[in-house]
């Protein structure tokens, strides 16, 4: 029983996750899901208590129990206390109120990161306004490499997202194209294939193995189905760089996709058996995104935004390359609108970073949400200042496999002018040899007879 | 051949807004105003009821018999917000299925209008259409259509539940995108019943016009529903290979007029 005290009114909670849940900001999936605060007040009550509530007691009380989820286990068999000590004496409070001190350092927050466990993270997040996440986050550095350097201070890498209705290589090649040619794809080129077939994922692997050779660019690719997938088409002997999974913050989500621990290690060392990282041996790319478990019916009465930052704790076992919270893509039965989109990336992108994940974010939303275009500006921008790992390029914002709006070639280049935000060092010295950017890294006036637009060329002849 | 000859040539292949050059970093004008057309489209799409009398008549055409019936959602707001009752069978539905159950068919065919009624309206007559010739050659039995209004994906397990169903195959609507608000989803679960995940269906997905043809669709359709009857599974364990299959590869996709 958690109980906090205002004006001489006493707010009762009964047990830690109801008090986790009411303390979270009011988003739909917690309604729909029936552990939301019942009113304003009552939400900031919670947070009250929360605030007072030593961090130590997650490690003692789990909300989803320990014999039952793996995901419980490998949070508390991985803890490690040593790193922990520093701050093992403060209440959720006092640990916000260190996170923004000159205290947090970069180097201090990244010896701190494996003795958090991703609770503490989520209930730290609940007090915390949009500016203390992106403050917070802007700290934490989580630098990973395959063939190129992502996460580095005052840099932010994109993805090219060149996906196809029916995998159609040529148009698959079109966009990617594009992509480049607007400075993208330091992060991965990655699709999302619309078959699961494993010789029509192979023929997607080697067509980009094949553009990232035959120009020699410092990235990687990636397609995006599941991981049994991945791990057939490296036995069948395809070019496999980076193994894709989506996860869950509970046994139960997982299963839901199909996907357990162990199958995750099999990918990664699927992947590692190849050796194809030139400067680093990061080779998995995660997605998540709140909602997601009480979606499979596997939530235990967790509120959604503490379920993500369990993911996160699964992600970090795997030393993933990128790990991308899709956050508006799930719907507005669990983000309703531009607000609750806005706030759930900035609480994800934060939870992510001070857990010691890559994180980027899909900022997204549906056609069936209260969202448009100028919501997600303000989420870019505010992810920009909070040091996102990398973001989504996709051509127009208009993703036409998936059926959603992410960020397009020109939103990436925007922030990069508003914010001086650079590529991966790699990759920016790539633009410059085959001269797509300036000795800056800005764009230089497209050329028609460009080596890129000479290979559309071929393509379409 | 210039930079834009060279874009106009290469958008034979895809939809996607390539090439759309800049203002500074920004995109230009005609396409900001394009893009807000196109999602203000969309939007408009998913709050437009579904009108089912158009696919009674072409199902009846086919000579096939259909049942409307309603998930427990009352109205669209609640459709979005509450996906769980989208699953579940309104009291009136169950009712009105139960002389019709116990038929247990291999197949049950359920439209349903998910996220847009516009894309059962294109596409689930002209796929179901397609699918009645393998129907026919493997010998199949086949339930009545059922045409759901307020419909989620898990409500063929309830409704294929009650009506004894081998395999539910679920043509939906899916949600939007700028470029397709008319793209019909194909979900295929055997043995269906109350609480079945989604890794235990396959999905077909974008079957439109520039999309997957409703040949096409149906031809892999009735490669998962051999397998899946075969095998006793669909799911994540059931991989489409239906490709290996084909002795040709499919066209390209169809350019979409403007």
């Amino acid at each position: 029983m958690f109980v906090s005290y205002w004006a001489g009114t006493a707010y009762r909670f009964n047990d830690l996750k109801e008090l986790m849940a009411k303390a979270t900001p009011r988003r739909s999936g917690d309604v729909l899901a029936g552990v939301a605060a019942g009113s304003a007040e009552e939400n900031v009550a919670a947070k009250m208590a929360l605030a007072d509530l030593p961090l130590k007691r997650f490690l003692n009380e789990a909300l989803v129990p320990y014999e039952t989820d793996d995901v419980t286990r490998l949070i508390m068999d991985r803890h490690d206390a040593a790193a922990f000590a520093p701050v093992s004496h403060m209440t959720v409070g006092e640990f916000r109120d260190w996170l923004l001190s000159d205290e947090a350092s970069s180097e201090a927050l990244t010896r701190l990161a494996p003795g958090l466990v991703p609770e503490m993270a989520a209930a730290v997040s609940k007090i915390m306004r949009n500016q203390d996440l992106v403050l917070a986050a802007r700290k934490c550095r989580v630098v990973t490499r395959f063939r190129d350097t992502i996460g580095l201070e005052g840099r932010m890498s994109v993805r090219v997202q060149p996906n196809h209705p029916t995998d159609d290589k040529r148009g698959i090649a079109a966009s990617t194209i594009d992509g480049l040619m607007y400075g993208c794809g330091d992060a991965v080129i990655g699709i999302n294939p619309a078959s699961d077939n494993v010789g029509a994922i192979t023929d997607l692997i080697v067509m980009l193995d094949e553009i990232i050779r035959r120009f020699e660019i410092p990235t990687q690719s990636c397609i995006l189905t599941h991981v049994t997938t991945t791990i057939e088409a490296v036995r069948r002997g395809a070019p496999v760089d980076l193994v894709f999974q989506s996860i869950g913050g509970t046994q139960g989500v997982n299963d839901s996709f199909g996907v357990t621990l162990a199958m995750l290690k099999e990918g990664r060392e699927a992947a590692l058996s190849l050796k194809r990282g030139t400067v680093g041996d990061n080779v998995m790319y995660f997605e998540t995104g709140q909602g997601s478990a009480l979606s499979a019916d596997a939530h235990h009465g967790v509120d959604q935004q503490t379920l993500e930052a369990r993911a996160y704790a699964v992600a970090r076992e795997f030393k993933p390359l990128l790990v991308n919270t899709v956050v508006g893509f799930i719907g507005p039965e669990y983000l309703y609108d531009g607000k609750e989109i806005i706030r759930a990336g900035l609480e994800d992108h934060f939870c992510g970073k001070v857990l010691g994940v890559p994180m980027g974010c899909d900022i997204c939303y549906t056609n069936h949400a209260e969202a448009d275009q100028d919501d997600m500006d303000v989420l870019l921008m505010m992810l920009g200042a909070a040091g996102v790992n990398f973001i989504m390029g996709i051509p127009g914002a208009d993703d036409i496999m998936l059926n959603y709006q992410s960020t397009s070639f020109h939103d990436q280049l925007y922030l990069r002018e508003v914010l001086g935000l650079k590529r991966a060092p790699e990759f920016e010295a790539w633009l410059q040899k085959v001269g797509l950017a300036d000795d800056r890294g800005r764009l230089r006036p497209e050329q028609a007879s460009h080596p890129l637009l000479e290979h559309g060329r071929r393509i379409a002849a | 051949m210039t930079s834009n000859e060279t874009w106009d040539a290469l958008r034979r292949f895809t939809e996607a807004r390539i090439g759309l050059g800049r203002s500074g970093s920004a995109m230009p004008t005609g396409e900001v105003l394009k893009f807000s057309m196109a999602h203000a489209k969309a939007r408009d799409a998913v709050l437009t009821a579904i009108d089912w009398v158009p696919v009674e008549a072409g199902l009846a055409a086919l000579g096939l018999k259909s049942i409307r019936i309603e998930s427990a959602v009352a109205d669209r707001d609640s459709y979005l917000r509450r996906p769980d009752l989208g699953r579940r069978l309104s009291p009136a539905s169950r009712e009105r299925l139960a002389a019709h159950a116990g038929g247990k068919p291999d197949l049950l065919i359920i439209v349903g209008d998910g996220l847009s009624s516009k894309a059962v309206a294109a596409n689930a007559v002209p796929t179901i259409a397609a699918l009645l010739p393998h129907v026919a050659r493997n010998g199949w039995s086949l339930g009545p259509i059922l045409l759901a209004s307020q419909a989620r994906v898990a409500l063929g397990d309830e409704a294929g539940e009650f009506m004894g169903a081998r395999c539910v195959a679920m043509l939906i609507g899916e949600r939007p995108g700028l470029s397709s608000p008319d793209s019909l989803g194909a979900y295929l679960t055997f043995a269906p019943k109350v609480g079945r995940k989604d890794a235990e269906r396959n999905c077909i997905s974008n079957i439109r016009s520039g999309g997957l043809s409703h040949e096409e669709a149906a031809f892999k359709k009735a490669w998962l529903l051999k397998e899946a009857l075969r095998r006793g599974l669909t799911g994540v364990d059931l991989k489409d290979e239906s490709n290996f299959a084909l002795e040709q590869q499919p066209p390209p996709a169809a350019i979409t007029a403007v």
